[in-house]
């Protein structure tokens, strides 16, 4: 009966997303505020159906019930706690459960507390909501029912892939479901706005710690995700342009444009067209990624796992949300004036900089991931890879980049040059040395040195915004500002540095036998099988010591798993303060020998400790304004008070 | 779950598909690897005879001039893995990717330049075998687009930065 | 109003246009040769198996179109298409084998038990014929004319219904 209820409770969430849409849109209209007061209570109630409707799912999958499909096509009665919670979203209908219920719920806490903006424009917002979370409750129940039972319950569940049982991938879904929950919210406050004509600095502090939270949340996920490609796949890489690697990109580049408008339009009132179209192209771009990879339309590993249907369904899903959101925008945008002017050289000039540079990096990874699909349409395949991306976006990227040293000490409305001139040469300065010095290293190509030189610029620029003032005064939001421009120069030069000095040895190498790569030298101690279990293994025992240091034991694996049939090497590091030496242990070479690969990556660890400070500063700028916010609504309610009114 | 979808994964291990199903895996995100990796896995038993030779000379070793080993790396860099899904030579385990990269790496060892050696390639595999695309019939629009961009994003801030004088 | 505020939605139902049409097609993940209709590349392969003649490009120069299979005793497809290339062989096409990364004794035994239909099998043992010719995979199927001229490419098992298109092909290439 379990099972009945979550699917109860499903359909009851769908209801009153339903109600709250009927009376959301019916209070716009002049006459209709009698429903008015339903949407809120609507809201809460639907979040917190839709949430139980999901702790069912968990219930489901942490009992281990076989007569539900879903779990026992994804669990297993044997398998640990962690990784049987984990399997309630690692498949198509729970990771869109809980996408829904996370969206659900965020509604509810926007229902419960947000009282800033003008009552229409929240109803407005909260109408768009259940738009989107009516159409996803839909998806749910017509095509994907997580709580469909089995006629027969088999004895045993098929399990999760041993491959999936891992403790970053349990967690790599929600991060990114989190992110794309930010983006729809932000998305239905702009559509609020839009249809209320109500685009406002107001607006914009409102949706803010939205896009923030999505923002972190994001980068969090690209981050994770490329570290574990490159320690997991056995080459070194950690970022390969591939179609679903860019569909996790785009939203991010999206969210970022619009995090950055959103300050001009909060603290300028300028601004206002372009972020409400940065607010639709963002979550357009989560939908898109979605659409992406469940479709199977360009990776054709998910082709043969994916029913055409659920492709199709996200796909009128996109087409109502975004072309529902584009035409309006079309037909409103004309009424939404652009709001304050600004001089050039000033705060929002340099963020308009950015904003375009940014859309327009989007726009090549956007071309550039689906023209393949455009070309296949006429029978003509194509590749996109990196030699395009890296060149094309870098005109776009370097650019970017320089203005992002300078804006932040620009002021707001007006400056000028000469006001910030000698950090405008401290800065050219540091850079131009550090491009000297890269080109003394070593010859390498022109993109990671001019890379190296931006980035040891940057990282010095990034801490110029704090220069005479009291560290302690600063507000938290401008230290998250420097903190993550700060993280973004430290994974530029993560990036750069691996691309230019990166150091490779493939070696076959006898038991005693050793291999140099770079100031390493690896010596291979013996070669044996291991096995787990559900694999086995070969295990090579080297020993690595730099230049000429203790030796440190490294155990890299080729394994086999055998249900299902699965290869994977399993990578071994070295972490250094300066780098990583990345070891891998292939086949057998003949005579005694075995295949080793080695890299010696120089600061290679600065691109992930440089995407966690990103989105530490974005963690600290939210903290920042949630406070702030807190602060100020306390101070109304005092003044209410004060006035013998209701607190507000 | 047709056959004729099945029909087209020709023999698995032809392909490097265990980088390529760890990658999905992640990327992903859950469900669609996870079926995949199941689906593969109902295949997979019947498909476990062994390649029988030993991989290409230059597939996992490099040549001894550090020069032409960086040209060829570069090259390798930017060639595609035919039978994987979206990976270079440089970075997959597929014995048909390790036969690319001997050819590859003898080709330079010979004196071949890089760009003779992909245009050899483009001639038997069309545009697909490469990741760098050239402007031709097919591709201009992927060097028009960026140059449009250009100009707008040009445009944007000189109207907006005009009008704010 | 003005016009490029509709340019997004342009763009999009662009879009929307395009992944409607992609989803109705089959996914296609084959990579065809583009050497349909060029003359086969200067090769000499060494036998693949004992008693059997290699390959050679000028072996189809004599005026009779014949079939390339490209094969390997490990593709277990190659195993699922075996019976097919008997009844191509029965229907009277010749059939000329390349086996991709073999040894002699994994070719005789896969002979030894699924049958023989090639009248030469060459070993490319570095895929070097296979790169040359465009074929990205086993098992695959070139049709070649009298003059050594690839005419037609099939990529992957040949099953019962191919069997008439493979025939209809060769005797193209014979006229």
């Amino acid at each position: 009966m379990i099972a009945e209820l979550g699917l109860a409770a499903l359909w009851l969430a769908a209801a009153l997303a339903a109600l709250q849409l009927y009376a959301g849109a019916m209070a716009l209209r002049p006459g209709g505020e009698g429903v008015a007061a339903l949407v809120r209570p609507a809201a809460v109630i639907q979040g917190i159906a839709c949430a139980f409707a999901f702790l069912v799912l968990l219930w489901l999958f942490a009992i281990t019930d076989l007569s539900v499909k879903l779990v026992a096509a994804n669990s297993h009665s044997a398998k640990p706690m962690i990784f049987k919670l984990a399997g309630a979203w690692g498949n198509h209908e729970g990771s869109m459960l809980l996408w829904v219920a996370v969206m659900a719920l965020s509604g509810a806490l926007i229902a419960l507390v947000e009282r800033r903006l003008p009552e229409k424009t929240m109803l407005a917002t909260l109408a768009a909501q259940a738009f989107v979370g009516l159409g996803f409750y839909a998806f749910l129940i017509v095509s994907s029912n997580p709580f469909e039972r089995l006629p027969q319950p088999p004895i045993e569940g098929l399990g999760l892939n041993p491959l999936l049982q891992d403790i970053g991938l349990a967690l790599h879904p929600p991060t990114l479901y989190f992110g794309y929950v930010g983006l729809s919210v932000a998305f239905s406050f702009a559509v609020g706005a839009l249809l209320t004509r109500q685009v406002t600095p107001e607006f914009a502090r409102v949706m803010r710690p939205w896009v923030l939270g999505a923002w972190v949340f994001l980068t969090l996920g690209i981050t994770a995700g490329s570290y574990w490609a490159y320690y997991e796949l056995g080459w070194g890489g950690w970022w390969f342009w591939d179609p679903v690697e860019n569909a996790s990109l785009m939203p991010w580049l999206a969210a970022t444009a619009l995090l950055h408008s959103a300050s001009v339009l909060a603290a300028r009132d300028a601004l206002r067209a372009w972020t409400i179209m940065l607010g639709v192209v963002a979550f357009s771009m989560s939908m898109l990624g979605t659409f992406l990879v469940r479709s199977g339309i360009l990776t054709s590993v998910h082709a043969f796992a994916v029913d055409p249907e659920r492709g199709s369904f996200i796909l009128v899903l996109l087409t109502l949300y975004i072309g529902g959101a584009l035409a309006l925008f079309a037909l409103r945008a004309g009424t939404v004036s652009e709001g304050q002017r600004f001089a050039v050289t000033s705060r929002e000039g340099a963020l308009v900089f950015n904003n375009v540079m940014l859309s327009a990096i989007l726009g090549i990874v956007l071309l550039g991931t689906l023209y393949p699909l455009l070309t296949e349409a006429f029978d003509v395949r194509v590749s996109v890879g990196p030699p395009y991306f890296n060149a094309v976006g870098a005109i776009f990227v370097i650019p970017m980049l320089l203005v992002m040293a300078v804006g932040p000490l620009l002021r707001w409305r007006r400056d000028s040059m000469e006001r910030v001139h000698r950090p405008l040469i401290l800065i050219g300065a540091i850079m131009l040395v550090a491009l000297i010095g890269a080109l003394a290293l070593d010859e390498t190509g022109v993109l990671p040195l001019l890379g190296l030189a931006i980035a040891v610029g940057l990282a010095v620029a990034s801490f110029l915004p704090l220069r005479g003032r009291r560290l302690t005064r600063v507000p938290l939001a401008v230290w998250g500002m420097v903190v993550a421009h700060f993280g973004l120069a430290v994974a530029l030069f993560g990036m750069a540095s691996e691309s230019a000095f990166s150091e490779e040895r493939l070696a076959a190498v006898a038991a005693g036998g050793t291999a140099q790569v770079g100031p390493w030298e690896v010596t291979l101690s013996d070669v044996l099988p291991a096995a787990g279990p559900n694999w086995t293994a070969i295990e090579g025992h080297l020993l690595a010591s730099y230049a000429g240091g203790d030796p440190i034991e490294l155990d890299p694996q080729s394994r086999s798993f055998w249900a299902p049939p699965q290869e994977t090497t399993e990578s071994a590091l070295a972490t250094r303060w300066n780098g990583q030496l990345y070891a891998v242990v292939g086949s057998e070479a003949g005579a005694g020998r075995w295949q080793l690969r080695l890299w010696w990556k120089p600061f290679v660890t600065f691109i992930w400790y440089g995407g966690m400070l990103v989105a530490l500063g974005g963690a600290l700028a939210l903290i920042g304004r949630v406070i702030d916010d807190l602060r100020r609504r306390a101070v109304r309610a005092r003044i209410a008070q004060r006035r013998g009114e209701e607190p507000v | 779950m047709s056959l004729a979808r099945l029909r087209l994964i020709r023999d698995p291990r032809e392909s490097g598909d265990r980088v390529r199903h760890l990658r999905s895996a992640w990327k992903a995100t859950s469900a669609f690897a996870a079926m995949a990796l199941f689906l593969i896995g109902l295949l997979a038993p019947q498909l476990a005879a062994q390649q029988s030779l030993p991989p290409a000379p230059y597939a996992y070793r490099q040549l001894e001039d550090p020069a032409k080993e960086a040209e060829a790396q570069a090259l390798m860099e930017t060639l595609r893995c035919l039978t994987c899904q979206s990976q270079s030579i440089a970075d997959s385990d597929a014995a048909m990717a390790g036969d690319m990269r001997h050819q590859v790496r003898t080709r330079i060892a010979a004196g071949e330049t890089p760009e003779a050696i992909r245009a050899w390639l483009v001639e038997r595999y069309g545009d697909y075998v490469s990741y760098a695309p050239v402007v031709s019939e097919t591709t201009w629009p992927l060097f028009a687009v960026p140059l449009l961009l250009a100009a707008g994003a040009g445009a944007i801030l000189w109207r907006r930065l005009r009008r704010a004088r | 109003m003005r016009w490029w505020w509709w340019l997004p939605l342009l763009l999009f139902a662009g879009f929307l246009g395009v992944a409607t049409y992609q989803l109705t097609q089959p996914k296609d993940d084959l990579v065809p040769s583009a050497m349909v209709g060029k003359p086969l590349p200067e090769f000499d392969l060494r036998a693949a198996a004992e008693g059997m003649p290699g390959v050679s490009t000028a072996d189809f120069r004599d005026g009779k179109p014949r079939l390339l299979n490209i094969w390997a005793s490990w593709c277990l497809p190659c195993i699922a298409e075996a019976p097919q290339l008997e009844r191509l062989k029965q229907e009277g096409a010749e059939i000329v084998g390349i086996a991709i990364r073999d040894r002699p004794e994994d070719v005789a035994a896969f002979l030894a038990r699924h049958g023989n239909p090639y009248t030469r099998i060459g070993g490319d043992d570095l895929s070097q014929v296979q790169l040359a010719i465009g074929s990205s995979g086993v098992p695959e199927t070139f049709v070649i004319d009298g003059r050594g001229v690839i005419r037609y490419q099939h990529i992957g098992d040949i099953r019962a219904e191919h069997v008439p298109i493979l025939l209809e092909k060769l005797q193209e290439a014979g006229e």
